[in-house]
């Protein structure tokens, strides 16, 4: 790259060797500067307020900011000190500045956590859904396999079963909580065809986080169908031709011959199932907002929303405790994915 | 081809293939039809509790009526214009970012490229509540909370890093000696970016604009965290408002749903080709 230069040919009259050096120096940075300026100040630095917030308790809010009057008699200092007693004291005026209210406190937040319960339930409901979420890639293989064939209006049918991810979390999240409503819904009228009793899925401990999960492996399966189908097209048919002349056929094939070529399929779509996973909070707010009794279908991401933002008061520095937690356990995936990458990079 | 064509096998498994495609689909999308089923539906089969047998009483089918109904009384109107508002301007802002980026890191090697690359596509993956707290914070002391233009700033500066990633990869796979042929003849790095590079890398943009398009339309976590009034919520906020205020009226919630998903399901059919050529990116090697 950098030899370039040095090729440009003496015809090109204005920029010199020199110029076009320290021009193909700089136009990255100036490319780069608005985006990274917008990406620090909206995620690389609130990320580490996050970390730093976390050792605070802290109501979200500002206190005014008060300093001595000239002859009141107190220091600044004491005004300070008095925090908002300082309205009724004399000696105090407002400065018209404000102050962040928050408390230092260590590792309160997270010893609070080990402790608490609901913590514990969301967390446990994290690992369910990141389990049961993977059923969204064989799901997604199996529909691809089905539908990759040609005959009349295929494409169709592919967009059609690819409809329910375009919709968004919050209308899949109604959608099935009308399917499962507990004496109308369709779920349960066709469970009462067959003799089965009548469940309230949503309103019951043992049954409503797997009701959840399964309206979220909607959109999800068919976003790995979608992957398989693409990958599907790519995979080489001299292979396949050959594998069949050697006998292969069925499973076998799928599993010596075709998934080998799908693995870059395969793992965007474990990335983006994982993500997902954890990332699962439209469904929950929509379809039980936590519920049933306490927080038994929350999730980390959830729990967070709800600690900071509650109605009983922001606990900032708790959630953001908790959503400490949720960003150290996505470091690990973002870690192996950035792996891979920078792998692939150099042999490439 | 794999499965084997089904072209191949006897007139049984080809009809069977035939019957079993429609059916297969219908199961599928039943939790869809349900909600259409729901939208023509007359509200007072609802109080009556037939949910979903064929209307009774002398209302028979309303067609559009809860549509309109929709339309006319409630904040609807509001809310959709607000997406509009905040989905479009996030839409090009964030395109327009990721140009320069994918260009600089694409096609420049400096020190640092790798890492400036891998920073962007750490944080398109980062949990949204390890930004919570800051970001609501940082919106409210701009004046921008509860404001269309809080939201907008937000998205451009979050979606930056999943477009970097998308066209860093694509103008990779640009052929170079257009760029270095551009060089060799004296253009400028900006005019190559803006006349060699940029024509080329037309379908990563239609790509990306849908895909934003449907990811911000569909944004249901930031809507509650950075706005709360009708004057600034966009529609997956508004619709939870509606849940509350037509409680049990099936009818209009699911008119109103429906509604709320027809802008992204009309970009997806009408740009398809690019929606799943920007999802599938990497899917093949």
């Amino acid at each position: 790259m950098a030899t370039i230069a040095t090729d440009t040919p003496v015809s090109a009259p204005a920029p010199g060797p020199h110029r076009r050096i320290s021009q193909q120096a700089i136009a990255p940075w100036l490319f780069l500067l608005p985006a990274f300026l917008f990406f620090a100040v909206y995620v690389i630095i609130p990320i580490f307020q996050s970390f730093y917030i976390s050792f605070y308790e802290w109501n979200g809010l500002y206190a005014l900011e008060y300093r001595a009057t000239p002859d009141g008699g107190l220091t600044d200092l004491e005004c300070l000190d008095l925090g908002n007693r300082a309205a009724r004291t004399e000696g105090c005026e407002p400065t018209g500045d404000t102050v962040w209210t928050a408390e230092y406190i260590g590792w309160e937040n997270y010893q609070n956590l080990w402790t608490d319960p609901f913590f514990w339930t969301s967390l446990k409901n994290n690992v369910i859904w990141l389990l049961l979420y993977f059923l969204a890639i064989p799901g997604g293989l199996f529909i691809s396999l089905f539908l990759n064939q040609k005959v009349f209006g295929m494409r169709l049918y592919k967009s059609l079963f690819f409809f329910p991810f375009v919709l968004s979390q919050v209308v899949v999240g109604l959608v099935f909580s009308w399917f499962y409503l507990p004496n109308e819904g369709l779920l349960n009228e066709v469970l009462s065809w067959f003799g089965g009793p009548r469940t309230n899925i949503l309103g019951s401990n043992d049954y409503a986080t797997y009701g959840i999960i399964a309206a979220g492996l909607w959109p999800q399966t068919a976003y790995c169908m979608i992957l398989y189908l693409t990958g599907l097209n790519a995979v080489d048919p001299e292979q396949i031709e050959a594998a069949r002349l050697d006998g292969a056929k069925g499973p076998k094939m799928l599993w010596y011959v075709v998934l080998p070529q799908l693995w870059p399929a395969t793992f965007i779509a474990i990335v983006v199932t994982v993500i997902g996973a954890l990332r699962s909070f439209d469904l929950i707010t929509i379809m039980t907002n936590g519920g049933p009794g306490f927080y038994n279908t929350s999730v980390l991401a959830f729990y967070m929303y709800d600690v900071a933002l509650s109605e009983f008061g922001f606990r900032m520095g708790y959630g953001s405790a908790i959503a400490v937690i949720l960003f150290l356990i996505m470091m690990i995936y973002i870690t192996g994915f950035l792996w891979k990458m920078w792998r692939d990079e150099r042999g490439g | 081809m794999f499965p084997r064509p089904i072209q191949q096998y006897g007139p049984a498994a080809r009809v069977t293939y035939q019957t079993l495609l429609p059916l297969a689909l219908l199961v599928w999308l039943i939790p869809l039809l349900a909600v259409i089923w729901f939208s023509i539906k007359p509200g007072e089969d609802f109080t009556t509790g037939n949910y979903w047998g064929l209307p009774t009483g002398e209302a028979g089918f309303q067609g559009i009526t809860n549509y309109l109904t929709v339309f006319t009384q409630s904040a609807m109107p509001q809310y959709l214009w607000n997406s509009v508002v905040i989905t479009l301007p996030t839409m090009f802002g964030a395109v327009a970012l990721s140009c320069m980026t994918g260009f600089a890191l694409g096609v420049y090697r400096f020190k640092g490229n790798l890492l400036i690359f891998f920073m962007f596509v750490a944080g398109n993956f980062v949990p949204f509540q390890i930004l919570m707290v800051p970001v609501r914070d940082l919106t409210d002391q701009m004046g921008l909370y509860d404001t269309r233009t809080g939201l907008i700033l937000f998205h451009i500066a979050f979606q930056t890093g999943f477009c970097t990633l998308f066209m860093r990869n694509f103008i990779r796979a640009l052929p170079r000696p257009l760029i270095e042929a551009a060089r060799v003849e004296g253009v400028s790095e900006f005019r190559i970016f803006w006349f060699v590079v940029l024509p080329l890398m037309k379908p990563a943009i239609a790509a990306l604009c849908v895909l934003i398009f449907t990811f911000i339309w569909n944004d249901f976590f930031w809507a509650v965290v950075l706005t709360q009034s009708p004057e600034s919520q966009p529609v997956t906020a508004g619709i939870t408002a509606f849940n509350g205020q037509y409680r049990a009226m099936y009818h209009l919630m699911s008119a109103g749903s429906i509604v709320a998903a027809i802008p992204p399901v009309a970009m997806f059919f009408l740009m398809q080709k690019h929606f799943i050529a920007g999802l599938t990116l990497g899917a093949v090697k």
